[in-house]
């Protein structure tokens, strides 16, 4: 039973050391007290906590699968419409409107998943391409209902009533940043249990040696396509909180460009590390903000980016300090 | 009614024609490679744009035979600079790479010609309809089917009849082996990156006498392009062909009785074939896994 144990020692010596979980979780929960001595806002680090909650999500497949999805954009959009949706038309409810948004995102993924099972590598990602599309084309075409071209609007996110009291997140703010903090932390908690149960050891044998994980009679295509539900629901649960967060949701959110983003950040932080994709979000988003102030040609220089990262940085942040110890 | 079918079928057919062209050089990259061309949208638009800015000179004509050339020129730098250093990498490695190559790409553009449309202008004798009653069929359509249909027939004669031909067909059936036989796999997949972006700069100057040219002209190409690659068969260049034509026929009749849904109908026809076909209607058992 080698197999499934292998990648454990290197994952461990990587960021899951205490005092780096400590230096994290510190820095995420005082972020409203140093950002704006750095020229940052509170609202650029809640876009940091979604957009590495999806990246976060998408490495569950990418990182710890082996499985490329450069779709994870559809997913992320339909938790966003299915959270703007909800708001707009059917109840006033922050909580109901993000569990539908979830299961809207998730749901989708799991019924797609079992279309591609199959495929691999560079097969796989060019069907979760091309399916993706059609939720961007869908929310572009069907103006009445989705807002079109323009993206939703006319929805807010409410204050959440627990027992008899209200937590009021309808401003920005610190007490917004604590609201997306803390689910945050649940959802990654729940990742992390996920990843460190015998099914997440057995989707990294899957990484590791898929036909030996074949020989040892696990079910790849099964695991495969549950790592791909799951990763698919995480993503869709930061897809709501992005609706929430912008009372907004467009159809750029559904665009294969933002898979793109998604998969450069968890390559920037390191694919194989489970808090690379927040620390790749974090300086994605960083960079986007600063550049796309500085000049109208930040495509380019978000290029650029990607293609200095494929040449030169292909390991990520904390992928780079894991490797002396992988061998 | 007649009339309006008749000018859906012929829109079908060129719409069909792009994709087939986008599509083949996306499938030639791909089977060689293994890497998906994110940037071949832009390697179009270059075309497009390379046309633009020649034919004052060279004349509609001369330009339509340079601009592609010059495309694949580009591409052989691109792939000689960039692309090739990442073949033996996990796939997540080319995406991002060609990716990051189709923003600056359009960036780039943007800079140069600017962000609005741009017209490419055509002979006289092409802006011509054929005739009164078909007065919505211009000889430029006619032509530009035709110079798709001979330059689809030239890639599949040089595919299947010449010696670099056979070594792209045997390397994507088996690269290793191909190397073992002393044949130099490196020049053979530049060259291929370059047939492919050749094929782009073709569609681009093509496309530019139809609906003008801008920055983001080959954005809505690409993802039909990587649907008639899978709907096709991965693998199979005749899959590609036959699976550009159809989804593009689909798109332009649908439009005849229910305009909203013809993208839709696109990817019913991919979701229907991953369902029923996964191999794609063409495509060889295993080549997907």
């Amino acid at each position: 039973m080698s197999t499934a144990i292998i990648a454990a020692p290197e994952r461990r010596a990587a960021d899951r050391h205490p005092l780096v979980l400590i230096a994290i979780w510190a820095a995420l929960l005082t972020v409203p007290f140093w950002l704006p001595f750095l020229g940052g806002y509170t609202a650029l680090a809640g876009r940091v906590l979604v957009f590495g909650l999806a990246a976060m999500g998408l490495n569950m497949l990418l990182g710890f699968t082996g499985v490329l999805s450069f779709g994870h954009a559809a997913y992320f959009g339909l938790g966003a419409y299915g959270a703007g949706l909800t708001l707009r038309y059917v109840v006033h409810s922050t909580p109901l409107a993000m569990l539908a948004g979830t299961l809207l995102g998730g749901l989708a993924g799991t019924l797609f998943g079992l279309l591609i099972v199959r495929r691999r590598g560079v097969y796989f990602a060019m069907c979760t391409i091309a399916f993706g599309q059609l939720w961007y084309y869908l929310a572009y075409s069907w103006n009445g209902f989705t807002g079109g071209f323009d993206g939703l609007r006319d929805f807010h996110r409410e204050p959440i009533g627990i027992g008899p009291f209200t937590l009021d997140i309808t401003q920005g703010g610190a007490t917004f940043y604590y609201f997306l903090l803390a689910i945050f932390a649940i959802a990654v908690a729940l990742m992390g249990l996920i990843l460190r149960a015998p099914f997440g050891r057995t989707l990294v044998a899957i990484r590791e040696n898929e036909r030996r994980a074949r020989f040892l009679g696990i079910p790849v295509e099964q695991h495969i396509w549950l790592s791909f539900s799951i990763s698919c629901f995480f993503t869709a649960l930061a897809g709501t909180l992005y609706a929430l967060l912008n009372n907004f949701a467009d159809p750029m959110t559904l665009h294969y460009s933002l898979s793109g983003y998604f998969v450069v950040m968890t390559v920037i932080g390191g694919m194989r590390t489970f808090w690379g994709p927040l620390l790749g979000a974090a300086v994605f988003v960083m960079l986007q903000d600063y550049i796309s102030s500085m000049t109208v040609n930040w495509m380019s220089f978000i290029g650029v980016i990607f293609i200095l990262v494929v040449l030169f940085f292909p390991r990520g942040l904390l992928g780079t300090r894991r490797r002396p110890a992988a061998g | 009614m007649a009339q309006v079918i008749l000018f859906n079928v012929t829109n079908g057919l060129i719409i069909g024609a792009f994709y087939v062209l986008m599509a083949l050089g996306l499938s030639l990259i791909l089977n060689l490679s293994n890497v998906i061309n994110f940037a071949h949208g832009n390697f179009l638009a270059l075309g497009g744009y390379l046309a633009f800015a020649l034919s004052p000179t060279l004349g509609y004509w001369g330009a339509l035979l340079v601009s592609p050339l010059l495309v694949g020129l580009i591409g052989v730098a691109v792939e000689r600079l960039m692309v090739r250093r990442i073949y033996n990498r996990d796939p997540v490695y080319s995406l991002l790479l060609t990716f990051g190559l189709a923003f600056v790409m359009q960036d780039a553009a943007r800079y140069i010609w600017g962000p609005n449309g741009l017209p490419l202008g055509l002979p006289a004798v092409l802006a011509q309809p054929i005739s009164a009653d078909l007065f919505f069929i211009t000889w430029y359509r006619i032509f530009m089917v035709t110079v798709v249909i001979v330059s689809v027939a030239g890639l599949f004669a040089f595919l299947r009849y010449t010696r670099i031909g056979l070594r792209i067909r045997a390397g994507t059936l088996d690269l290793e082996t191909v190397a073992t036989l002393g044949i130099n796999v490196r020049h053979l997949r530049t060259f291929n990156f370059a047939v492919g972006c050749f094929l782009a700069g073709l569609s681009g100057v093509l496309a530019a006498g139809q609906i003008g040219l801008n920055p983001n002209m080959g954005d809505d190409l690409l993802v039909p392009s990587f649907i008639a690659i899978i709907v096709g068969g991965v693998g199979s260049l005749i899959g590609t062909l036959f699976g550009g034509l159809l989804i593009g026929m689909a798109a332009a009749l649908t439009t005849v009785f229910y305009p909203a849904a013809s993208e839709a109908v696109i990817y019913a026809i991919l979701m229907a074939v991953l369902l029923i076909r996964p191999r794609g209607l063409i495509g060889e058992e295993g080549m997907l896994s």
